[in-house]
C-alpha cells in the first residue's frame, strides 16, 4: 500500500520506515500544537469584551448578559469518548496484528463512532458556544479558542477519515497481520490526537 | 546502528495483553474524573470542601495530565516496548515545545504586563 | 482506480535504459531526477531573485532615484528576499538533499520516492504561486518576514500580503513533506557498516537540517494561519484594537526565523566539508566536533530567536538571555571554522573551482559571524539594526556562506550529475568575479549602515554621505551578474561539448565517486559495504592505487519504485486549497472544495495505486532494463 521497502528488516535499524514516517510526522506536529496552546494561553485572558471561558459578564454599553462559556459536562464526556476510542483503537491493533477480523472490525468501528461523536460533540459545542454570543471574531478568547480546538478538531476529522478507509480496507480483506503496520500508523497518529486533547482539556477548559 | 531487531523480538515477551490495555484505559479514566473532580472543588459547585486548592490547582492538574499523556504514549502509542527511537523522536520535540511554550508564556506576560503601565 | 503511468517497457538508451521525454519527468521518482528538478527550477528563482537585486541597485545608485516607486520598491525587497531564501537557498540545498543522500548512504533511493516528488511539485506551483503575485501588480510587499501590524488588512488592504502568506503555506508543506523524507532516509537506509559515526559530514549537516525544519516550519505555519484568520475572518490576534499584540508576531515568525538561518547554512557547512578534505587530500579534521558542533548550533538556535527583536524593549532579563545565548552559538561555529582550517593545514591543495569557492566561503562566512557577534550585544544592536549593517551582515553568511558553499558544490558535484566536466578557466573567471563582485557589492554596507542608511527605503537624499558608497554597491552587483552569466556560459559550453567525466574525476572519499558518472537510475549495481568513514580512500588504499571506472551494468532484477502521476495530482490538490482561500470573498467554499477534493483524489489513488499495492507472494513491478 505504500512504496516503502517490502521488507522492514532490510533498514538499517530493524524498525519500518513507515512507522518512523508517522512518529517524525507526529514530533513535526508537537510544534505545531504547542504554538497554537501558546497562543491561547497568552491570549486567553486579553479579551476587551466578554464572553469570558469561566464567568458572567455583562456588556456595559447594552447591559445584555452573557454566561460564562465554559461547560464542563459536556467536554468531559467527549473527553472521556476521545480515552476510550485510544483504547479501542489498541484493542483493534491487537486484532489485524493477530488476522483476528472480528476483533479488528468491532473495535476499529467502536473508535469510529467514537471519533464521531467527538467531532458532533465540538460541532455542538461551537455552534452552543456562538448562540452564547462567543465568535471567532468576538474577543481574544474566542479567537484562540475556536483557532485551537478548531485545528484539534480538523485533526481528528482527517484522523476518522483516515480510520474509515482502514475499516472499509478491512472490510475487503485487504488488512491481514503483514499490513497491519499501516493500521498501526493510523492509531499512532489517532494516538497523538488523544494526547492533545489530554493537554488541552485541562489547559482550556479547567484552568482559569 | 545497525541493530536488526526483529517484529518477532520485539513483540515476544513484553507484548500488553487486551486485559492491560484495558486496565489503562480506566486508570486514564479515573485520571480524568479526578481532574474534573480537582476543577469541582476548587472553582466548582463544590468549591472549598477540601479547603483553598488555587495555588496547588495548577501543579495538580499538570501532574494528572502528564500521567496520562505518559500512559497513553508509553502503552498505547507502543513507547514502553519499542525501540528507544521512537521515544527520542517523540520526546525531543516535546522538550523543545515545552520550552517554546513557556518561553512565549513568559516573554508575552513581561511585555503585555509592561505595556500596561506604560513602560 | 487509474492505472499507473508505467508506458511501454523502458527503451534501453546509451546503457542506462532510462526513458526520456516530459512524460518520463513528470511521472519520476527517481531522487536524481527530482534533484535535478530542484536545481535548475531554483536556480531560475534563484536568477529571478538576483533580477529583483539588480533593480534595487540600480535603484539606489544615486540618491533621491526614481526609477522604480516606493511601492514597487517594497515589492522588490520583500520578493528578492523570500525568493533567495523560500525559492533559492532552500531548493537549491534540496537538489543535493536529493541527489547526494542516497548515493553518499549507499541507498538506491530515498525511503518515499513518491512523497519526494509531491515535495517538488509543491515547491514549484508554490513559487509560481507567490510569483503570478506579480501579474495582478499585487507582489508581496511587506518585507520577507511580514511584520504585523503592517500586514493587517486595515494597513495592507491589497492582495500582496494574502499572496504572501498562502505562498509561504504552500512551500511550508512542500519542506515538511521533504524534511519527514530524508530524516528517515538518513536513519533508516543506510548501507550495512555505515554507522552514523561513518556517514559523510554533508549527511550529518542535512540530517539536522531536517530536524531544524520539522521543528521550525510548524511554528511559522501557526503564525501564518493567524495572520490569514486575521486578514479573512476579523480575528484580532495581532491586531491591538481587538486585544491582539503584534509583538507575538514578531515571536512566532523568529521561533521559526533563526533556525530557518541555520537550515540556510548547515547544508553549505556540509557541503564545505566534503569539499575540503578532497581537495586538501586530507580526512577532515575533528570528526566527531564536527558533528556535535553541528547538533549543538542547531539545538541552541531554539533559544536565541530574540536577537532579532532587541529594539522591542523586552526587557533587560529577556535582552541579556538571548544576547548570551547568542554569543554562546559563536562558539560551535567557531569551533567548525577551525576545524575546516585544520583540515586544509598541512594538505596537499589542488586549487580547483570547488576548492576555491569552499575556501572564500571560510573567509566570507568569518566576515559574516563577525558582524553576527556584533549584532549580538543589544545596545551595540540598537544602533545596527534596520540599517545596511544588517544587510551586510546576512549576505555576507547567506551569500558569502550559503551561495559560495552551494556553488562549490555545484562545481564539485557537476560531473557526477551532468557526466561532463565544466571548464575550469571558466570557472575560476566565476570564482574571482563572484568573490571581487561580492565583497564590493557588501563590504561597503557596514560602513554605510553604520553611517546610518536604513533598511527597505527606497531612496536616500543627498548629502549624507551615502553616494559613492552605494555607487560603489551598484558596480558590484553588476560584477556579481557577469560572473552568473559566466557559469551559464560554462554550462552551456560543456554541455554541449565538453570533455565526458569520469566516475572519480576528482579522487574523492565517498560512495558517489565509486558509481558512473552519471549514475545509473539504480545507483548501486551491488549494496556497498562500509567499513569506516572515507570509504573509497579505504578501498583506493587498500588497492593501491585508484580504483578502475566502474562498468555500467544491465540493472536486471534490480527492483526500482514505479513512476507515478500522482504526487503532481496532490500537489496541484494542496496549492488549489491556498488558492481557494484566497478565493474565499469571490467564489465562497468552492474553491477549497476543489482543492480539498483534488487533494483526497490525488492522494487516495496514490495510496492505492496498482503498482504499488502489494499482492501477497507478488512484488510490486520492477522495471526491467
Amino acid at each position: 500500500m505504500s512504496d516503502a521497502q517490502a521488507a522492514h528488516l532490510d533498514t538499517a535499524t530493524g524498525l519500518d520506515s513507515r512507522k518512523l514516517a508517522i512518529w517524525t510526522f507526529i514530533g513535526s506536529e508537537c510544534m505545531f500544537f504547542a504554538s497554537l496552546i501558546s497562543t491561547y494561553v497568552v491570549y486567553r485572558h486579553r479579551s476587551l469584551v466578554g464572553p469570558f471561558p469561566h464567568q458572567a459578564w455583562t456588556d456595559p454599553a447594552t447591559g445584555k448578559v452573557y454566561e460564562a462559556i465554559i461547560e464542563i459536562p459536556l467536554v468531559t464526556v467527549g473527553t472521556a469518548l476521545l480515552l476510550f476510542s485510544s483504547l479501542f483503537i489498541v484493542l483493534a491493533l491487537y486484532g489485524a496484528q493477530r488476522g483476528n477480523r472480528k476483533m479488528l472490525l468491532g473495535w476499529l468501528g467502536a473508535t469510529i463512532m467514537c471519533g464521531i461523536f467527538f467531532v458532533s460533540m465540538q460541532v455542538y459545542e461551537f455552534t452552543h458556544f456562538v448562540h452564547k454570543g462567543l465568535t471567532l471574531q468576538r474577543n481574544m478568547f474566542g479567537a484562540s479558542f475556536f483557532t485551537l480546538t478548531g485545528f484539534h478538531g480538523t485533526h481528528v476529522t482527517i484522523g476518522v477519515i483516515w480510520l474509515i478507509t482502514m475499516f472499509v480496507l478491512a472490510l475487503r480483506k485487504q488488512l491481514p497481520p503483514e499490513n497491519a503496520v499501516n493500521l498501526e500508523m493510523a492509531a499512532l497518529y489517532w494516538h497523538f490526537v488523544d494526547v492533545v486533547w489530554i493537554i488541552i482539556f485541562p489547559v482550556v477548559y479547567l484552568m482559569q | 546502528m545497525t541493530a536488526h531487531v526483529t517484529t518477532a523480538d520485539e513483540h515476544a515477551h513484553t507484548h500488553p495483553t487486551p486485559g492491560t490495555y484495558t486496565k489503562v484505559g480506566l486508570v486514564l479514566f479515573i485520571l480524568t474524573a479526578l481532574e474534573v473532580a480537582l476543577y469541582e472543588i476548587t472553582f466548582g459547585e463544590h468549591a472549598g470542601a477540601l479547603g483553598d486548592l488555587h495555588l496547588v490547582f495548577v501543579p495538580m492538574l499538570l501532574a494528572l495530565s502528564f500521567a496520562k499523556f505518559a500512559l497513553v504514549a508509553m502503552f498505547y502509542m507502543h513507547l514502553k516496548q519499542d525501540h528507544r527511537l521512537f521515544s527520542g523522536v517523540f520526546v525531543f520535540p516535546l522538550i523543545i515545545a515545552g520550552v517554546v511554550i513557556m518561553a512565549l508564556a513568559t516573554l508575552m506576560a513581561y511585555h503585555m504586563a509592561f505595556a500596561k503601565s506604560g513602560g | 482506480m487509474a492505472t499507473t503511468v508505467l508506458g511501454q517497457d523502458a527503451h534501453v538508451a546509451a546503457g542506462h535504459g532510462e526513458k526520456t521525454g516530459l512524460w518520463s519527468w513528470i511521472t519520476t521518482v527517481d531522487h536524481k531526477r527530482i534533484g535535478i528538478l530542484y536545481g535548475a527550477t531554483a536556480f531560475l528563482f534563484f536568477l529571478l531573485g538576483g533580477l529583483e537585486a539588480e533593480v534595487i541597485r540600480l535603484q539606489l545608485a544615486k540618491p533621491d532615484n526614481k526609477l522604480v516607486t516606493p511601492e514597487f520598491y517594497n515589492q522588490l525587497f520583500t520578493m528578492h528576499g523570500t525568493t533567495m531564501i523560500f525559492l533559492g537557498v532552500m531548493p537549491l540545498s534540496a537538489m543535493f538533499f536529493n541527489y547526494l543522500i542516497p548515493l553518499m548512504i549507499g541507498a538506491r533511493d530515498v525511503a518515499f520516492p513518491r512523497l519526494n516528488a509531491f515535495s517538488y511539485w509543491v515547491f514549484l506551483l508554490g513559487g509560481l504561486f507567490l510569483n503570478s503575485s506579480f501579474l495582478f501588480g499585487a507582489a508581496p510587499n511587506a518585507g520577507w518576514f511580514g511584520y504585523a501590524n503592517l500586514t493587517s488588512k486595515q494597513f495592507s488592504p491589497g492582495l500582496n500580503v494574502d499572496f504572501w502568506l498562502m505562498g509561504l503555506q504552500i512551500l511550508g508543506v512542500a519542506s515538511l513533506a521533504a524534511a519527514v523524507n530524508f530524516f528517515v532516509t538518513i536513519i533508516n537506509l543506510r548501507a550495512p557498516g555505515m554507522k552514523l559515526m561513518r556517514m559523510p559530514m554533508f549527511v550529518w549537516m542535512s540530517f539536522i537540517t531536517q530536524v531544524l525544519l520539522l521543528l521550525a516550519f510548524p511554528v511559522i505555519t501557526v503564525a501564518l494561519i493567524m495572520l490569514m484568520f486575521d486578514r479573512l475572518f476579523g480575528t484580532h490576534f495581532f491586531v491591538p484594537a481587538g486585544g491582539g499584540d503584534p509583538i507575538l508576531w514578531q515571536h512566532l515568525f523568529w521561533i521559526f526565523g533563526h533556525p530557518e538561518v541555520y537550515i540556510l547554512i548547515l547544508p553549505a557547512f556540509g557541503i564545505i566539508s566534503e569539499v575540503l578534505p578532497v581537495f586538501s587530500r586530507k580526512p577532515l579534521f575533528g570528526y566527531a566536533a564536527m558533528v556535535f558542533s553541528g547538533a549543538f548550533i542547531a539545538f541552541l538556535g531554539f533559544g536565541v530567536w530574540s536577537h532579532h527583536m532587541f529594539s522591542t524593549g523586552m526587557g533587560p532579563i529577556a535582552d541579556t538571555f538571548f544576547s548570551l545565548a547568542t554569543m554562546l552559538i559563536a562558539i560551535p561555529t567557531g569551533v567548525k571554522i577551525f576545524n575546516w582550517i585544520g583540515t586544509i593545514w598541512g594538505g596537499s591543495l589542488q586549487f580547483k573551482t570547488p576548492m576555491l569557492f569552499a575556501l572564500g566561503f571560510i573567509a566570507m562566512f568569518i566576515i559574516g559571524g563577525l558582524s553576527g557577534v556584533m549584532h549580538a550585544s543589544p545596545p551595540a544592536d540598537l544602533q545596527q539594526t534596520d540599517t545596511y549593517f544588517v544587510v551586510a551582515h546576512f549576505h555576507y553568511v547567506l551569500f558569502g556562506g550559503s551561495i559560495f558553499g552551494l556553488t562549490s558544490g555545484a562545481y564539485y558535484w557537476w560531473p557526477k550529475m551532468s557526466g561532463k566536466m565544466l571548464d575550469e578557466k571558466l570557472g575560476k573567471l566565476h570564482f574571482w568575479l563572484m568573490l571581487i563582485g561580492f565583497n564590493l557589492t557588501f563590504f561597503p554596507m557596514h560602513f554605510v549602515g553604520l553611517h546610518g542608511m536604513p533598511r527597505r527605503v527606497y531612496t536616500y537624499p543627498k548629502g549624507l554621505g551615502f553616494e559613492l558608497l552605494n555607487q560603489m554597491e551598484t558596480v558590484g552587483a553588476l560584477i556579481l551578474a557577469v560572473s552568473f552569466l559566466v557559469f551559464l556560459v560554462n554550462i552551456y559550453r560543456t554541455m554541449k561539448s565538453g570533455a565526458k567525466a569520469p566516475a572519480d574525476p576528482w579522487n574523492g572519499a565517498t560512495l558517489e565517486w565509486s558509481i558512473p558518472s552519471p549514475p545509473q537510475e539504480w545507483n548501486f549495481a551491488e549494496q556497498p559495504v562500509v567499513h569506516g568513514r572515507d570509504p573509497l580512500w579505504e578501498a583506493k588504499r587498500e588497492r593501491g592505487g585508484p580504483l578502475p571506472e566502474p562498468p555500467l551494468v544491465s540493472g536486471k532484477g534490480i527492483h526500482l519504485p514505479a513512476p507515478s502521476f500522482w504526487p503532481l495530482v496532490a500537489a496541484v490538490g494542496v496549492t488549489l486549497i491556498f488558492v481557494g482561500f484566497m478565493l474565499l470573498p469571490k467564489v465562497g467554499p468552492w474553491g477549497l472544495v476543489i482543492g480539498i477534493s483534488t487533494l483526497f483524489f490525488g492522494v487516495y489513488n496514490w495510496l492505492f495505486e496498482p503498482s504499488y499495492t502489494s499482492i501477497p507472494g507478488v512484488k510490486g513491478k520492477s522495471s526491467s532494463h
